[in-house]
């Protein structure tokens, strides 16, 4: 089980990671989106879901149990290519029904010192 | 003057997934969970059969919410829950069918809600999103 310390802590990326041309063209393209500029609403997910599951499993977690629960962005400035980001991400809740772990962590994808997406994912870890 | 109307349905868009293409997702995303590739580790784990990323799904259909707002850039909301897993059979097209209504209008922005299914079922539960006019 998830150490309840852990909630309401937020754990800052250890490195900055370059948002590629490349990046976003192959995962517009994997989405069947024809216009490969432009990162599709999800992009934030490649940054967020492997900080997640990182600290997650640090944290004692089984990620071969995990199910994806539901989620959520806010996009304040839409990524770009070039655009050099930083990931906070915060465990926001931690609660254990019928032996199933739920965890929500929040994870800011910070540009230039301000928040350009938020992304929160709630991650089932099946008893 | 907007493009939407309020309670106006949008159209109905299709997407295909089948086994090549969430092997795409896998490698653009970077989530390589065999449960979405390998049938034998799928069944292994007790699910009937490979399964789509709730992500892959998600992005289907943000896809058609961008299209919709007329580019990806206009999106500033986005949430979905994974109410059902989407199976994928080995040598199977598997239908998305999305399609979304306009729930709320503003001078800046239209609220969607989203209906995505796969054979009937919907697959996405509490799906909105909210885009920039």
């Amino acid at each position: 089980m998830l150490n309840p310390d852990l909630v309401g802590r937020t754990f800052e990326g250890a490195t900055s990671t370059t948002i590629t041309a490349e990046a976003i063209a192959a995962f517009a393209s994997a989405l069947d989106e024809p216009e490969t500029q432009l990162t599709p609403p999800t992009f934030a997910i490649t940054i967020s879901l492997a900080q997640s599951q990182s600290l997650l499993v640090d944290s004692g977690l089984n990620w071969n149990r995990v199910v994806h629960g539901d989620q959520r962005f806010v996009i304040n400035n839409p990524l770009i290519a070039g655009a050099q980001i930083k990931c906070n991400s915060t465990i926001e809740s931690a609660r254990v029904v019928a032996g199933n772990e739920i965890v929500t962590v929040r994870s800011d994808l910070i540009e230039n010192n301000e928040v350009a997406v938020s992304s929160w994912s709630t991650l089932v870890f099946r008893a | 003057m907007s493009i939407f109307k309020i309670n106006e349905e949008l159209p109905i868009k299709t997407y295909i997934i089948n086994r090549a293409k969430l092997v795409a997702y896998a490698n653009a995303s970077g989530d390589q969970n065999p449960i979405h590739q390998d049938e034998a580790f799928a069944k292994s784990v007790g699910l009937e059969n490979v399964i789509a990323h709730g992500m892959y799904t998600m992005g289907l259909v943000g896809q058609y919410v961008g299209r919709m707002a007329g580019s990806s850039a206009k999106v500033k909301e986005f949430s979905a829950r994974f109410t059902k897993p989407v199976m994928v059979p080995a040598d199977v097209d598997v239908q998305l069918v999305v399609s979304a209504k306009v729930i709320e209008l503003t001078d800046e922005i239209a609220r969607l809600e989203i209906t995505a299914t796969c054979g009937g079922v919907k697959v996405l539960g509490m799906a909105k999103a909210v885009i920039l006019l």
